[in-house]
């Protein structure tokens, strides 16, 4: 490198004219990109909320959809596929959640670095898995020999949200203090206490945030269940433990490949209860866990 | 009563570095001995930690341990309660007694260990709990639940914060100042009514007030209680204590290997120290 001349006009060189082009552009590229994400969200959004508006009222979301056992009814609701989501996801919950709370603090807790790793592995793999691979597995495990049933749908989308809650409670778990944990272990107050007592009262609201947004995902899980809850009446279902339970997606799904224009309308619907049930689901639980972190982590 | 050293503290007056007047009072007759470690080392891993400290630590006595960053004096006093368990290559080796018994011992429980031997930490640590339950989450769990409101009343009153919680013990003890929350863990760690008190620099992260009122406290809490005592300050030692011993980094083929220099009573310590290190010390030649 040679020395400047003083005198040299500072003005950009040809050179630099082109890197200054070459930056212009890849911004403009990385901005479009970001503007496209945000646009196909609002554009299917949009939609949605277009094709779907009409057909929201009361009626369709309080009462069963018209009929009977016949087919291509207009009117009547959802109402069933709302309560059979809610109890699906319900169910699928309440066994993913112990569950993976355990394994939450197994992995902060116990586990060393050579048995954890494996561990968190494993479930971000299963993290990964392609949701039609659990239907099947459920499908082989319980409807090959039993047939469909809320209790195969449930435990299918346990499998799904299972990491999901595993991971967002360890990282909760690992928020919490060291000095908190000393400090009950210098109490002579034992281990599985101090968890107890201690460490998951401190990520109690992070677990709930995990939580909102496994049932947000389990919500609109629909592979799975075109494996293991498919086939359903229009009455509103409640034994779990019978037969397949009415739910949104497959509504969404069954009345989208109906030939009848008015069950499309009906799917529209349908995807408008169910985006929004999401959306809002997840806009909570994102405001939750922004202010978890702060509390925890500001300590 | 407010002696010369503590009012200098709480006025900050630090200037001079050497003014220390140290608590004079000349040891009572030795008291039964609470701990006895015998040529006991310290390792983390492969690393020694510290080496060969042997030293007696007696009943209703402050002890203080002090010396430069890193010389094991943290690491002693959390050997005494075995909250090193938890890190990983933890190893101890020598003899640690409590009252006759080995500390490392096979059968030896850390939690009922930690149950009689308290500690309250650097940072006051408090549980996101009201102060109430801050002080009795502990005494339930291990069954001391009759008559807990005057449990928490007594360790409140014996951490001298009392009267500053008393109208508002369903509050969140995370509202507390500073100084608030470490005396609310002095309180917590008593309200278990360990025998040993173990302070790792209970007042570093305090302002001079604050640490004026926990030294204060420390000489009502002897009475009862056998206090131990890391501090990197020496006139908080020269204050507080009747025993200091004096910790210091020996570095031989670039590993640093905490050792105990010289222990003795604080008066002697400081003015006619047995050690040129000691010396060197606590005329602020290093450290």
């Amino acid at each position: 490198m040679g020395t400047f001349e003083p005198g040299l006009a500072l003005t950009a060189s040809p050179r630099l004219r082109r890197r200054q082009r070459t930056d212009r552009i890849m911004r403009a590229g990385a901005t479009t990109a970001a503007i496209l994400a945000v646009a196909v969200l609002g554009v299917m959004i949009g939609s949605v909320v277009v094709h779907g508006a009409s057909q929201l009222s009361l009626s369709f979301l309080v009462d069963n959809p018209a009929g009977g056992a016949l087919v291509g009814v207009a009117g009547g609701g959802i109402a069933n596929a709302i309560i059979g989501s809610a109890l699906l996801v319900g169910v699928a919950t309440a066994m993913a959640l112990p569950m993976g709370v355990l394994i939450a603090i197994y992995l902060t807790e116990f586990a060393t670095p050579r048995t954890a790793r494996p561990i968190r592995l494993a479930l971000d793999l299963l993290n990964g898995l392609p949701t039609i691979v659990t239907g099947i597995f459920v499908f082989g495990l319980l409807v090959a020999s039993h047939g469909q049933s809320g209790i195969a749908a449930s435990f299918a989308l346990a499998v799904v949200i299972l990491p999901l809650i595993t991971r967002t409670t360890q990282e909760m778990l690992l928020l919490v203090p060291k000095d908190l944990r000393d400090a009950s272990h210098a109490l002579g107050v034992s281990r599985w206490r101090t968890i107890i007592g201690v460490v998951l009262p401190g990520a109690l609201g992070g677990i709930l945030t995990g939580v909102v947004l496994a049932v947000a995902r389990a919500a609109g899980e629909t592979a799975p269940l075109l494996l293991t809850c498919s086939i359903f009446s229009n009455r509103t279902t409640l034994n779990v433990f019978g037969a397949a339970i009415p739910n949104i997606p497959i509504d969404i799904f069954s009345y989208s490949e109906s030939p009848f224009p008015a069950e499309h309308a009906k799917a529209w619907g349908a995807a408008l209860v169910l985006i929004v049930l999401i959306l809002v689901g997840n806009l909570t639980a994102r405001a939750m866990l922004a202010r978890q972190r702060r509390r925890i982590g500001g300590h | 009563m407010a002696s010369d050293p503590l009012q200098a503290a709480a006025s900050g007056a630090h200037a001079v570095p050497f003014a220390i007047e140290p608590k004079g009072s000349a040891p009572a007759a030795p008291t039964e001995v609470v701990f006895d470690l015998r040529d006991v080392n310290v390792y983390y891993g492969e690393t020694m930690a510290v080496r060969g400290v042997s030293m007696q630590i007696h009943k209703n006595v402050i002890t203080a341990m002090i010396g430069p960053s890193g010389c094991g004096k943290s690491t002693i006093v959390r050997t005494l309660n075995r909250m090193n368990d938890s890190i990983a290559g933890f190893r101890v080796t020598g003899a640690v007694d409590y009252h006759g018994q080995a500390l490392y011992a096979g059968g030896v429980d850390p939690v009922e260990v930690r149950r009689r031997i308290g500690m309250v930490f650097q940072r006051p640590n408090p549980f996101a709990k009201s102060i109430f339950d801050n002080i009795a989450w502990a005494p339930r769990i291990l069954g001391l639940k009759r008559d807990i409101d005057e449990r928490v009343e007594k360790a409140l009153r014996g951490a001298a914060l009392w009267d500053e919680v008393k109208d508002r013990l369903k509050s969140s003890a995370l509202k507390l100042s500073g100084g608030q929350q470490q005396r609310l863990c002095i309180a917590r760690a008593i309200a278990i009514e360990p025998e040993v008190l173990l302070l790792d620099e209970p007042a570093s992260a305090l302002d001079p007030v604050a640490t004026t009122l926990i030294e204060d406290l420390m000489q009502d809490l002897k009475q009862t209680y056998t206090i131990v005592i890391v501090t990197h300050n020496m006139q908080q030692a020269a204050r507080v204590a009747e025993r200091t011993a004096f910790f210091s980094l020996e570095v031989s083929e670039g590993e640093r290997t905490g050792i105990l220099v010289e222990y003795d009573d604080t008066a002697t310590l400081f003015t006619r120290p047995a050690d040129e290190r000691t010396r060197d010390y606590v005329t602020g030649r290093f450290g």
